[in-house]
């Protein structure tokens, strides 16, 4: 489902020079597989998903997601792929506050060409326990209601990849399992495969297969045997 | 959901600031559409009385412009009068002007000649006016009943003077005498008179003295649209017998002739008359049986010592093409700068709100909306307003237009509908300013074109 191979990313800094983020050689989701991947703050995991995502342009490697080869696509081809292959469910849920739950959902099949399926939108609604607010905005949602629209609309698209940025991370503790419940079973109820980074080791523990990426990515390696030198970063 | 729910979603989100920057679209709208309706207003005014149903106005000679204003639309003062003997050359046929002379009698050079200019007047008509009086605050024109008869109105020059109650003047009724009136459409309504009652005139100012002499009104006009609705006619025979009427030196006019005293042949068993050689005139309306005797008549009247002989139509148009269109022209021009900053201030609103989107722009390309897809909405939301603002603006211009409808068709004449001040300037610049205004959402969207997402999206 998803194959990178010798991807690498790098950030422009003030002064011209380049500071490399993702140097990540190989890295594999297969079909319905879900996988945790975690790190230290700043190690690369939300820059790896934006690459994955079509957001950002990485500057070398591939990135095949369904056998489409990302890195070879323009930006709107690229964006074709991210409404129709991918789903994305954010830290900050990132509803848009003017829109209904329903609408929230329904945004995310616009951008998908021929897939807009109100039904399916109620559907999900319902799925994630939100049948009856419909019609809400968000601010009138709770955060963990916010985050249920926001897994909705991830899959809304029948996604063959689930791309899910600490979806706990601003939840209550009390509703951070059952967010996680959630977006689990919907993945293994459309074989959607799920790449969820997270810093919880209560979340990490629970995925057979966890990834850390401070040993798939060779900069941070190399960040750390540096560091262990004592010469600055 | 589509674009456009999206776009209207996002006006909704910012209620206030899209209404005032929608009403500040309507108001520049609405001020164009006012605009334009009181441009047609004064074009379909101008337009009814271009076609006078004449093709000269004798006069006095002095400024044409002046002559042209006082004898079709009776404003200004008249410039000066002329001998009554210029409206004898004028009198159409061989026998006209003999008739004329043997119908009023008095001392005359030439009685049994026929008029100078009868050549070119027949199958036309000259018709005499005298201005002066005042009636209120409408002027007073002495004329004869040929003035009702003949003479044509609208645009095409082929309507009738229709009476709405009674009839036209007689230039001797054995009930009133030579002092029978016939209002026009606003000066009945104004002065709350009918068929019947009596009026007064006043001599040189509506606040003049005032003649001893009552006229009886006998005919009250359908409106027409002209200035004809704001005027008294009185018959030219009874306005020369009011005091201060008759010329003071009755030899003035072309004092080397040899005159003779003519008696008069024609109703000599009806009161006497004023004499010809006390007669003046403030005007002329004159048609030539062909309109190409129109351009000679005009070149020989003007070699005359006391006359002009003015175009009526050409003088309406230096008129309109001199006072009337740089000030509508100047107008437009301010209502269109309006709406320019109406434009802009769609620019400025939804530019300022950018900030705010720039969060949901990259959320939506994250849900994997294409940069033509986020440009398409701040767009179509530019588009709402200026559309929502401009139909808005149209509908209410044009509704204050029906509004005032009653107010303007009693004073010009003119009666608006809502449709029917609709030009085809308007066709073109009111969707040219709504374009205008949608434009301005161009700058906006560059800004959501180039807006980053992966920078934008934790924000």
């Amino acid at each position: 489902m998803l194959n990178i191979t010798e991807l690498k990313k790098s950030f422009k800094l003030p002064d011209g020079g380049q500071l490399p983020v993702l140097e990540v050689p190989s890295f594999h989701v297969a079909q319905g597989e879900q996988v945790v991947l975690i790190g230290d703050s700043g190690g690369g995991k939300t820059t790896l998903l934006h690459c994955i995502a079509g957001i950002m342009a990485p500057d070398s490697g591939s990135i095949q997601i369904d056998g489409i080869e990302m890195t070879r696509l323009s930006e709107a081809g690229r964006d074709r792929v991210r409404a129709a292959k991918l789903g994305y469910v954010f830290q900050t849920f990132n509803l848009l506050s003017g829109f209904t739950a329903l609408e929230n959902v329904r945004l995310g099949m616009t951008f998908a060409h021929g897939r807009h399926n109100l039904p399916r939108a109620i559907e999900l609604l319902r799925k994630v326990g939100l049948g009856e607010r419909l019609h809400h905005k968000p601010s009138a949602l709770s955060v963990g209601q916010q985050q249920r629209v926001a897994v909705a609309r991830a899959l809304a698209n029948r996604p063959r990849l689930l791309l899910a940025d600490e979806p706990t991370a601003n939840i209550d503790p009390g509703n951070q399992q059952k967010i996680i419940d959630l977006i689990r079973q919907c993945c293994d109820d459309e074989d959607i495969a799920l790449l969820m980074v997270t810093h919880s080791t209560a979340v990490s523990d629970q995925f057979s297969r966890v990834e850390n990426l401070a040993s798939l990515n060779r900069v941070v390696e190399r960040a750390t045997a540096t560091t262990s030198t004592g010469e600055p970063l | 959901m589509n674009l456009l729910h999206i776009a209207w979603r996002n006006m909704q989100q910012r209620g206030l600031a899209s209404i005032l920057t929608m009403f500040s679209m309507s108001l520049g709208v609405g001020l164009v559409v006012l605009v334009l309706s009181i441009s047609w207003i004064i074009t379909e005014s101008f337009e009814r009385n271009s076609n006078v149903g004449y093709n000269l106005i004798v006069g006095s000679k002095g400024g044409s412009l002046q002559l042209a204003l006082n004898t079709v639309f009776y404003l200004s003062q008249p410039i000066e009068v002329i001998p009554y003997e210029e409206y004898l050359e004028l009198i159409p046929g061989p026998n006209g002007r003999q008739q004329e002379i043997k119908r009023v009698g008095g001392r005359i050079a030439e009685p049994d000649r026929k008029g100078k200019f009868s050549g070119n007047t027949s199958g036309g008509f000259a018709i005499p006016m005298c201005l002066g009086d005042y009636y209120g605050p409408f002027r007073v024109i002495g004329t004869s009943s040929q003035f009702f008869e003949k003479l044509r109105w609208g645009k095409m020059g082929d309507q009738e003077y229709d009476f709405a109650d009674g009839r036209n003047l007689l230039d001797h009724s054995p009930e009133h005498g030579f002092f029978e009136a016939v209002l026009g459409s606003q000066v009945a309504a104004y002065m709350n008179k009918h068929v019947g009652d009596t009026l007064n005139t006043t001599h040189g100012d509506p606040d003049g003295e005032g003649h001893g002499q009552t006229f009886t009104i006998v005919g009250i006009l359908q409106p027409t649209g002209t200035p004809n609705d704001r005027a008294a006619f009185i018959n030219l025979e009874g306005f020369y017998l009011l005091e201060n009427h008759a010329r003071a030196y009755a030899d003035l006019a072309n004092p080397d002739e040899k005159k003779v005293d003519v008696p008069r042949e024609i109703g000599a068993d009806e009161p006497p008359r004023l004499p010809l050689e006390k007669r003046d005139l403030t005007a002329i309306l004159v048609k030539a049986g062909q309109p190409v005797f129109a351009v000679n008549m005009q070149r020989d009247i003007n070699k005359r010592l006391n006359t002009q002989a003015v175009s009526p139509v050409k003088e309406i148009s230096t008129l309109v093409e001199t006072f009337i269109n740089p000030v509508r022209y100047a107008l437009l021009a301010l209502t269109v700068v309006v709406c320019v900053v109406s434009a802009i201030s769609i620019l400025v609103s939804i530019y300022n709100s950018m900030n705010e989107r720039r969060r949901d722009i990259a959320i939506m390309r994250a849900l994997g909306a294409r940069r033509d897809a986020v440009v398409s909405v701040v767009l179509l939301e530019s588009l709402m307003i200026s559309v929502g603002g401009g139909l808005l603006g149209w509908f209410a211009g044009h509704a204050l237009g029906v509004a005032c409808s009653s107010a303007v068709e009693a004073r010009v004449g003119i009666q608006i509908g809502f449709f029917n001040t609709i030009t085809p300037t308007e066709w073109m610049l009111i969707p040219g300013i709504m374009v205008l205004a949608t434009l301005a959402g161009i700058v906006p969207a560059f800004v959501a074109y180039r807006t980053n997402v992966s920078q934008n999206l934790g924000s």
